[in-house]
């Protein structure tokens, strides 16, 4: 045995078929590891769709409703929040909704004024940059962070700045605009957030 | 008595013979340059932190729960109830702010004095590797005590993630295990930040530690002892112009921790939360997923950081170009022994154009600090009147952005075309005997 001479091309085969076998196992072991970072199905099914009723938000109030732990502008639009929306076109990013922002809602609400029925604007209200609320300023006037301010939204975290559809200006950070949840009307005065009209039948 | 331990000793060695050289090669017969001085002081209170940090936060979680319903409300316990937990806690929160102060110093001593240089670029990666880890240890240790800056910091940084394309949301969902931060968030981090970071930080101080402890200390000349004459007091063959580590530095070093503790004492004592800047007010909030702190920002060794973020714009329908600067604002002081091509190491002896750029570099750190922190949108329209201030900030925080990177490209074309003009360095350090 002592005197045989040494196979290092064998050798060589089974120290690279060792490692190459010990890796995949190596790989295959860590993947429930990082599996089991993925959102639990506890927290999945935590997704139910939401019914408000619009009875009692009064004209250019804003409601925050809380949908799979989102949070859900409801906002009953004036006539004269309305008009303020063709105004501020030119200083948007994208503003029929057909760029960069196609995706940010569904097909029945890429208009205007981003909504089922004009004066009623329901949209998910985190910040298309890094995920912070923006802040409801609605008041038509000159603002620190806006001279030409029409009212709209006004991100805290990183000063980035949406019309009163939840439309975003130029030169900020955030890419897009706001994104529309899927949402129907039951009813003239109730929406349900989380199921489209077609499904609802 | 004597005897007893002159016996345990010899058992020892008998049975690890490596263990009294290997105390000897770090400590007594570890020869560096004699002629440090106050710059020198900042890695060994580094280490001072971090046994505080590791001690304390041992003593934290024993009292600590780590759920989004129970966080909140332990460290308030803590705070409140705990005999003695308020000192344990703002020893913790307080020691994370001063770990960046000296980890801050201790940095630009090694730019000042060229330490990051060859035969040193190892010791300067492993420190950029400690320096990434801290950051992170420190973001996941601020989201632990679930206020709602804690909440919406998590949710910001973690949506940074969120900008790469194709695989952000994803991404942005596996590490929170849910659709906003929630208790898988808040467990998983605890994980991180209690067991997983500081076994790598240790990890990775002791490797840095000997990486420099391989070539040797650089000193405030920038010149090679151990290229210099041989022979000292203790060694024939040793450095002239280098002492032993211990006792003379460890002595030296006590100094410096009498020193830092004062001022730790003092701040802990009397000043915990540093008017808003080690512990913000938003915090003692708790989490709200509903509603975003109206001035949100960072806690301050973040925010210069944080500013790189804020000043670029979206372009191209995507917003991963500010998270791309922001990234590589550190990747490029990772480059740095590859940026500066330059042989002379300590500024003593470099250009002038080196030393006007150092102090630019240093003025937009602070600049962007002061942008990220609010400062500035602040005292904009207090200076300037009725102007636009989001305007003003973005420029001059556009303009600190470009001096920040453009330190870099400045280092490697002054040093890369010979344009620098340094003075002769001396054979040995200036303060021999």
């Amino acid at each position: 045995m002592a005197n045989e001479v040494v196979d290092h091309g064998r050798r060589r085969f089974l120290t690279a078929t060792t490692a190459v076998v010990g890796g995949i196992g190596i790989v295959s072991a860590a993947v429930p590891f990082i599996k089991s970072w993925e959102p639990s199905a506890r927290a999945k099914a935590a997704g139910a769709p939401v019914t408000q009723s619009l009875a009692k938000i009064e004209a250019g109030q804003l409601l925050t409703v809380s949908w799979r732990s989102l949070p859900v502008f409801v906002l009953n639009r004036t006539k004269a929040q309305l008009a303020t929306l063709p105004m501020v076109d030119s200083r948007l990013v994208d503003p029929k909704s057909d760029g960069a922002s196609a995706d940010q809602q569904p097909k029945y609400a890429q208009n205007e004024a981003r909504s089922i029925k004009p004066e009623w604007l329901v949209m998910i209200g985190i910040c298309t940059h890094l995920g912070c609320v923006p802040d409801f300023v609605p008041e038509i006037k000159p603002e620190p962070f806006d001279p030409e301010w029409k009212g709209g939204f006004y991100c805290p975290c990183h000063k980035s700045r949406y019309d009163l559809a939840g439309r975003v200006f130029q030169g900020v950070p955030a890419p897009k605009n706001l994104p529309v949840p899927p949402y129907h009307f039951i009813d003239d005065s109730t929406i349900q957030i989380g199921v489209d009209p077609k499904e609802a039948g | 008595m004597a005897n007893v331990f002159t016996r345990v000793g010899d058992w020892v060695n008998e049975r690890a013979p490596g263990m009294a050289p290997m105390y000897r090669a770090h400590m007594t017969e570890y020869y560096a340059p004699k002629n440090f001085n106050l710059w020198y002081y900042f890695g060994s209170l580094a280490l001072l932190v971090l046994i505080n940090q590791i001690v304390t936060g041992i003593f934290l979680t024993m009292n600590y729960n780590p759920s989004a319903a129970g966080a909140f409300n332990s460290v308030e316990y803590i705070m409140r109830d705990v005999e003695w937990g308020w000192l344990i806690r703002y020893m913790h929160s307080t020691g994370a702010s001063l770990f960046f102060v000296v980890v801050f110093l201790h940095m630009f001593r090694g730019i000042m004095y060229g330490s990051y240089k060859k035969p040193r670029e190892l010791v300067w990666l492993l420190g950029m590797l400690i320096f990434l880890v801290l950051m992170a240890e420190a973001f996941m240790g601020y989201v632990l005590p679930w206020g709602n800056m804690s909440f919406w910091g998590a949710k910001v940084i973690i949506s940074l993630f969120g900008t790469i394309p194709y695989i952000g949301n994803t991404l942005v969902e596996w590490i929170m295990g849910d659709f906003l931060p929630a208790d898988a968030t808040l467990n998983r981090f605890f994980a991180l930040h209690v067991i997983a970071l500081p076994i790598v930080l240790l990890l990775l101080v002791v490797l840095h530690i000997a990486a420099l402890h391989e070539v040797g200390s650089n000193n405030p000349d920038g010149v090679e002892i151990k290229k210099g004459p041989k022979g000292n007091r203790w060694d024939a063959l040793k450095p002239a112009d280098g002492i032993p580590f211990h006792p003379y530095y460890t002595v030296k070093d006590l100094v410096g921790v009498g020193f830092f503790l004062l001022i730790a004492a003092f701040i802990i004592f009397f000043a915990p939360t540093f008017g808003g800047w080690f512990l913000e007010h938003d915090n003692f909030i708790p989490a709200n997923n509903l509603a975003t702190p109206s001035h949100i920002k960072p806690v301050w060794y973040f925010t210069p950081f944080y500013a790189i973020v804020r000043m670029i714009p979206s372009f191209l329908g995507s917003a991963v170009w500010g998270v791309l600067a922001m990234f590589g604002a550190i990747a490029v002081l990772f480059a740095l022994p590859w940026f500066d091509r330059g042989k002379v190491k300590s500024i003593r002896y470099r250009g002038t154009g080196f030393k006007v750029a150092l102090g630019l570099f240093v003025v937009s750190f602070i600049a962007l600090g002061a942008v990220g922190a609010g400062i500035t949108a602040e005292v904009i329209p207090v200076w300037f009147g009725d102007v636009d201030v989001t305007f003003w900030e973005n420029l001059f925080g556009r303009l600190m952005t470009l001096v920040y990177f453009g330190f870099f490209a400045f280092l490697w074309v002054y040093t890369h075309f010979g344009w620098e003009k340094t003075k002769p360095v001396p054979e040995r350090v200036t303060t021999h005997d």
